[in-house]
């Protein structure tokens, strides 16, 4: 992967593949930390504690059972090349939380990248699901509810052009500016 | 600045002219495979480009959705193309650009564009 932000994207798909009605994204940059957080909750289906360790370690496993996919164990990687790390804690029934922790000026470390358009598709394409991001820079902080958009929206669909439209532009304004101020202080 | 005030405006506006849309015997399908293997290939921007294509057009006869991995990973970004009573048509390798020619062509004016297609890949 390129980006983070094309991990987020690959991360909540298995939280929306899990049936989870609530997903939070929050992305916590601290410069004098020198840390970049990336935190996804969700409340889908969960897996069993023999199950967490299948994914994030899947050539652990000797028998060939079904294939396993990459995206956990790829992200736990990503993440430890820079000196970071990596949590990842489920309950069956409850649901998922998945911690990466990046060294924020640490060479590895992948940029953020588009991830206007990442939380943009996801929760276009995801209309039944509500996602809560947050993204923190340092004291600057954007968040979106999807809960209180469609409030708004009242049965007006989030496929609309122009509300998709609107959206993808909020998106990347709040983006942009939580970067801006950032010198300034 | 973009603000949630502007948001109620556009919703005061659009609520008047639903356009009727999806699920009906004449819908186009659209998929683009989502897994890992296809995000890493670039799917995120050729989803958009659907997106755009088809709102921009105003195609409200056509669905996009995601599916997880499709089976040929080298071959990512790949993208089902479903005409009503047609065949599904599966295109790989897929960028925007391409996704521009397969709306106007494909899905706007029914001619299938093979030489994207996986047929004329393998
Ligand atoms: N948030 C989640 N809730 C429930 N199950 C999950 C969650 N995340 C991952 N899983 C389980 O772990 C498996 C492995 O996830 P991973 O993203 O590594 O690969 P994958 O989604 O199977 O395939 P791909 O490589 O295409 O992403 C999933 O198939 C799913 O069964
Ligand atoms: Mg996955």
């Amino acid at each position: 992967m390129e980006e983070l932000s094309l991990h987020i994207l690959d991360i909540v798909q298995n939280s929306v593949a899990a049936k989870a009605e609530l997903i939070e994204v929050e992305i916590v940059e601290d410069i004098e930390a020198d840390t970049l957080t990336i935190t996804i909750t969700d409340n889908g289906c969960g897996m069993s504690e023999e199950m967490v360790k299948k994914v994030v370690d899947p050539f652990t496993t000797g028998r060939k059972t079904r294939r396993v996919g990459l995206g956990i164990p790829l992200f736990k990687l990503a993440a430890e090349l820079t000196g970071g790390d990596f949590e990842i804690e489920s309950e069956l029934g409850k649901g998922t939380r998945i911690l990466a922790r990046f060294g924020h000026s640490h060479i590895d470390r992948q940029p953020l990248g588009d991830i206007a358009s990442t939380m943009h598709q996801l929760i276009v394409m995801n209309e039944n699901t509500d996602f809560l991001y947050v993204h923190k820079v340092n004291g600057n902080e954007f968040k979106l509810d999807t809960r209180e958009v469609k409030e708004i929206l009242g049965g007006v669909s989030l496929a609309e052009y122009e509300v998709m439209v609107w959206l993808l532009e909020y998106l990347k304004e709040n983006e942009d500016s939580l970067y801006k101020t950032v010198g300034k202080e | 600045m973009k603000s949630l005030a502007e948001l109620q405006e556009i919703r005061n506006r659009t609520i008047g002219n639903l356009t009727m849309r999806k699920e009906e015997d004449d819908a186009v399908r659209v998929v683009v495979g989502m897994a890992t293997c296809g995000i890493a290939a670039g799917a995120r921007p050729v989803m958009s480009a659907f997106v755009e294509e088809i709102a921009k057009r105003n195609l409200a006869n056509v669905t996009v959705a995601q599916t997880g991995c499709i089976g040929v990973c080298r071959l990512e970004p790949i993208v089902e193309v479903t005409l009503p009573g047609q065949d599904k048509v599966t295109y790989v390798k897929m960028s925007p650009e391409k996704v521009a020619r397969v709306v106007a062509e494909h899905i706007v004016n029914k001619q299938v564009v093979t030489e994207y297609t996986i047929g004329a890949a393998e």
